[in-house]
Order: C-alpha cells, then sequence, then structure tokens
C-alpha cells in the first residue's frame, strides 16, 4: 500500500515504451530500407529478382514504402509521441498495458505485412495494401494509441497542451479517419477483399487517402516531433509560440484538400482539380511558417551547430522539408505536373521529403532519446553521429538530383513530337536513357542505408552497460 | 439565394475565421500564458531524473 501511495505522490514515467518503440525504429529503418537499395538495384540491373515472384519489383516496392513509411516513421512516431506527451503533460502513460498493447500490436502489423506483401496479396490501393484482417487489426491498435494519448492528455498536470501535442493529436485522430474510410472494403476470402467505391470515386478516396498519409502521418506527427526535440535539443523555446499556433491550423485546415493534385488530367473532374491544385499551392504558407519557426529557434545559437550533429540532423531536416514542401506546390500546378508526373521526378520528390525531413528528423530525435532511455549521458560515439550525418546527407541529394534529372529528362522525351505528329522516342528508349540516374539513385540509397548501420551500432554500444561513453572531440571545431 | 452565394460566404467564413485566429493568437492579452507553455518542455527534470532512478532500483 506505501508502495502505491508513493506511485501517486512521485509519479514516473513510462519510459519502457518508448525505449521499445525507439529500438524498433532502427531496426525497421535498417529493413525498409533495404528492401528500397534492393529495388533501386533492380531498376539498374533487373536481374537481380532472380525470376522469383517473391523478390519481384512490383511485390517488393509495397513491402518497401509499408516498412519504412509504417514500420520506421509509425515506431519513430509512437516513441517520440509517448515521450512527448508524457514530459510535456508531467504525467505517467494512462495505462502500462494498453501501451504494451500497441507496441506488440503494431509490432504484429509490420510482421503480417513483410509475409503478406511478398506473397502478392495486395489491395492495389497505394500505401494502404495491406489486406482486410490486417486492416482491422491496424484499426484496434490505433483506436487504443488514441486512448492511450487522449487520455494521458486528460490527465495532464499542466494547464496547457504543448503545441507538440496538437500536432500529434491531430495526426492520430486525422490518420484514425483516412485509414477507416479508405480502407472500406468486400472480403471474398480471407486474403482478397474489394474497395467499396469504384472508378473515379475510388481514385479520388484513394488520393485523399494517399496525400493526407504525407499530410498527416508525414508530416503533422514529425512536425510534433519538431517542436519538442528541436527547442530542447537547442536549449531555448521555441521561436514564436503564437506562429506555432497560426502553422497548426492553417495546416491541418488546408492539408486535407490537397489530395486531387494527384489525379490531373484524368477522368476526376477539372474542377476537383483545380482545387486540389489552389489549396497545395495555399499549403506552402503554413509549411514555410512551421520551417521558419523550427530554424529560428536557433537564431542566437547558431554556434552549436556546428559542435553538435544531432542538431544538425534536426536543422537540415528542416531544410530539406521547406525544400520539399517548395517542390511539391510547384508540381502539383497542372502544366508543371504536365511534365513531371509518372516520372521518377515524383520519386524523387518523395524522398527528398521521406530521406530529408523525416528520416532525418526521425534519426536526430532517437539520438536525442536513446541516451535518455539508457541513463547514459550522451551516445556513444559523437563523432560516428557525425559520420551518419554526412552519409545521410550525401545520400540524400544523390537520390534527389538522380531522380531530378531522370524525371526531367523522360518527362521531355515522352512529349517529343516529329513534325508529321508521331511521337520522337519509344517507351524504352527514355528507360535506357534512365540508365545512369538508376545506378546514381541506387548509390545514394546504399549510402542513406550504411549510414543506418552505423546509427545502429552506436545504438547497440550505447545501451551496453558495460561501456562508457567515448570522451567529446578535443576541441570543438574539430567535429 | 443559390449555391454560388454559399460559395463565396463559406471564403468569407474561413478568411474571418483566419484574422480572428490570427488577432487571438498575436492579442498582448494571452504573451504569457504563450511563454508558459513554450516552457513546457523545460519544466519537468525532477519526474524525469525520479524515473531514471527508479529504473535503476527495479534493474
Amino acid at each position: 500500500m506505501s508502495e502505491l501511495n508513493s506511485a501517486l505522490e512521485h509519479p514516473t514515467y513510462n519510459y519502457k515504451v518508448v525505449r521499445q518503440f525507439a529500438v524498433m525504429t532502427v531496426v525497421w529503418g535498417i529493413v525498409g530500407m533495404l528492401v528500397g537499395v534492393l529495388i533501386a538495384a533492380q531498376l539498374a540491373w533487373p536481374a537481380l529478382n532472380f525470376d522469383l515472384p517473391w523478390l519481384h519489383f512490383g511485390r517488393l516496392r509495397p513491402l518497401h514504402t509499408n516498412a519504412v513509411i509504417f514500420a520506421f516513421g509509425g515506431s519513430a512516431l509512437f516513441a517520440t509521441s509517448y515521450y512527448i506527451v508524457q514530459r510535456t503533460c508531467q504525467a505517467r502513460l494512462i495505462s502500462d498495458k494498453l501501451a504494451a498493447f500497441t507496441f506488440w500490436g503494431w509490432q504484429a502489423v509490420i510482421v503480417s505485412a513483410a509475409i503478406t506483401l511478398p506473397l502478392g496479396m495486395n489491395t492495389s490501393k497505394e500505401y494502404a495494401e495491406l489486406e482486410w484482417p490486417i486492416d482491422i487489426l491496424i484499426t484496434v491498435v490505433w483506436v487504443v494509441y488514441a486512448v492511450v494519448f487522449f487520455g494521458t492528455i486528460a490527465k495532464r498536470k499542466t494547464s496547457h497542451i504543448y503545441v507538440a501535442n496538437w500536432f500529434l493529436g491531430a495526426y492520430i485522430l486525422a490518420v484514425a479517419v483516412l485509414h477507416i474510410i479508405n480502407s472500406m472494403e468486400i472480403p471474398v476470402d480471407m486474403t482478397k477483399s474489394y474497395s467499396v467505391y469504384a472508378g473515379t470515386v475510388d481514385a479520388m478516396v484513394q488520393w485523399w487517402y494517399g496525400h493526407n498519409a504525407v499530410g498527416f502521418f508525414l508530416t503533422a506527427g514529425f512536425l510534433g516531433m519538431m517542436y519538442y526535440f528541436v527547442p530542447k535539443q537547442a536549449d531555448r523555446p521555441v521561436y514564436s509560440y503564437r506562429l506555432s499556433i497560426v502553422h497548426f491550423w492553417a495546416l491541418v485546415a488546408v492539408y486535407i484538400w490537397a489530395g486531387p493534385h494527384h489525379l490531373h488530367y484524368t477522368a476526376l473532374p477539372n474542377w476537383a482539380q483545380s482545387l486540389g491544385m489552389v489549396m497545395s499551392i495555399i499549403l506552402l504558407a503554413p509549411s514555410w511558417g512551421g520551417m521558419i519557426n523550427g530554424m529560428m529557434t536557433l537564431s542566437g545559437a547558431w554556434d552549436k551547430l556546428r559542435t553538435d550533429p544531432i542538431l544538425r540532423f534536426l536543422v537540415v531536416s528542416l531544410s530539406f522539408y521547406g525544400m520539399s514542401t517548395f517542390e511539391g506546390p510547384m508540381m502539383s500546378i497542372r502544366t508543371v505536373n504536365a511534365l513531371s508526373h509518372y516520372t521518377d521526378w515524383t520519386i524523387g520528390h518523395v524522398h527528398s521529403g521521406a530521406l530529408g525531413w523525416v528520416a532525418m528528423i526521425s534519426i536526430g530525435a532517437i539520438y536525442h532519446l536513446i541516451p535518455i532511455l539508457f541513463a547514459k549521458p550522451r551516445m556513444y560515439s559523437t563523432s560516428l553521429i557525425n559520420t551518419h550525418f554526412w552519409m545521410a546527407t550525401i545520400g540524400t541529394v544523390l537520390y534527389i538530383v538522380s531522380m531530378w534529372v531522370n524525371g526531367i529528362l523522360q518527362g521531355l522525351m515522352w512529349r517529343a513530337y516529329n513534325q508529321d505528329g508521331t511521337l520522337t522516342y519509344s517507351f524504352v528508349e527514355a528507360v535506357a536513357a534512365s540508365y545512369p540516374g538508376y545506378v546514381v539513385r541506387f548509390l545514394g540509397g546504399a549510402i542513406f542505408f550504411s549510414g543506418m548501420l552505423v546509427m545502429a551500432y552506436n545504438v547497440y554500444m550505447t545501451s551496453r552497460r558495460d561501456v562508457e561513453s567515448q570522451a567529446l572531440p578535443a576541441t570543438a571545431n574539430a567535429v | 439565394m443559390d449555391i454560388n452565394d454559399l460559395r463565396g460566404l463559406s471564403t468569407a467564413f474561413l478568411m474571418f475565421a483566419f484574422i480572428g485566429l490570427c488577432i487571438w493568437a498575436y492579442s498582448k492579452k494571452r504573451k504569457k500564458s504563450f511563454d508558459e507553455a513554450a516552457n513546457l518542455p523545460f519544466a519537468d527534470d525532477e519526474m524525469n531524473q525520479r524515473t531514471l532512478q527508479e529504473e535503476e532500483k527495479n534493474d
């Protein structure tokens, strides 16, 4: 009884579930990116599918996207949201058991995805490929996640709900709505279902879901991460709390309308395409508002970037965020889209967001978290974090640039006409011309992936009790 | 009143909602409470320390 009283009077945080998700972030990051490197290599050297159906690009590509978005990104979001909500509400998660359920439930989702996708079980909805039994499991885990998160906010000891929690709350709520509506399907048997939507409506629901997976899963959630870890790592409060409030409401109000820009020049009515395009262009304002708010948090402390590679991860991720949220609205303009759509430019755009923004801010946050969760003063090796930082940056730049070149090349070759109206190039000529870009992309991806191995080693050494952290470099400038 | 009036009204509504939000967020009255909120990430070291000590004990 006295123990119970002391727990009530002197509450502690649940770091166990944060630790589990943080470690799995690294593990799934490695798995997901390895699959990505393999399929990038297949595009350069097609023989690498070994004539096995399970290793075919068409089956491994959804495995790659699901693994990096929902396994790597998802674990990072679970870890950081559970950590941030506890620390800024000064309250323990409402239930350790429910939190543990979300951990094991989410791992079960990931493992089922890793088994069913290579077997070819697929709803054919992009970023929602998993079949209906897994969809139900996702829904259950997600509802419990919402209960744990919002329940913890409800019992907070602080009067305010810190802005990071607003973003995380919006992400949890929106993903629940998106997943349930987009996954409405009629099962035929255990492994096959058909969407209840048909034709153009199906396409619109799909891209309403698809773009908001970007907007709420990959943006709002990670902005929540940004609003906690950038101030914390820079050791100063966010540049403007007022701007963060305007940023929040503007971002969530506009993102939900941007989906139709995925369906330019399709059977979708023209007015809907225009609406999606206009809303996408407006999105530049809240996106850059958030980026500037994060960056300016460092004003007066820019010198910290020289000595702190974790802060460098966080700030460079914001630069990539700013870059891709400029590129996105530009690509959503219908006439620009006429050139860029269906080319590798899209893949480059996605990865400047995915590698540059989502992965880099997650990596920075995990480097911040791991020493705290394993009760160490800092990561085992700060110079290895620096090595990882440069591998990640160089890898991302090689990836993006090669896809820009390929995309514009493909777009121009596809639209080139001869005077008599026939096409100048056959499709396969554009494929052959893309070959050097595919090799460079593979290299960039492989470098980024190798950086994750450096991280795994560093995390492992930090987690070991018998190993002390290495001394910091003698002079700050040497880093 | 037809659908176009509704469209115009909804645009005006959103514009005023946005302007209202900005005025609300930037009003002087709220400065103090927002400053407090902005410092929340730095306000819970005690509970963090206690958590780490408890974990040490239980191992």
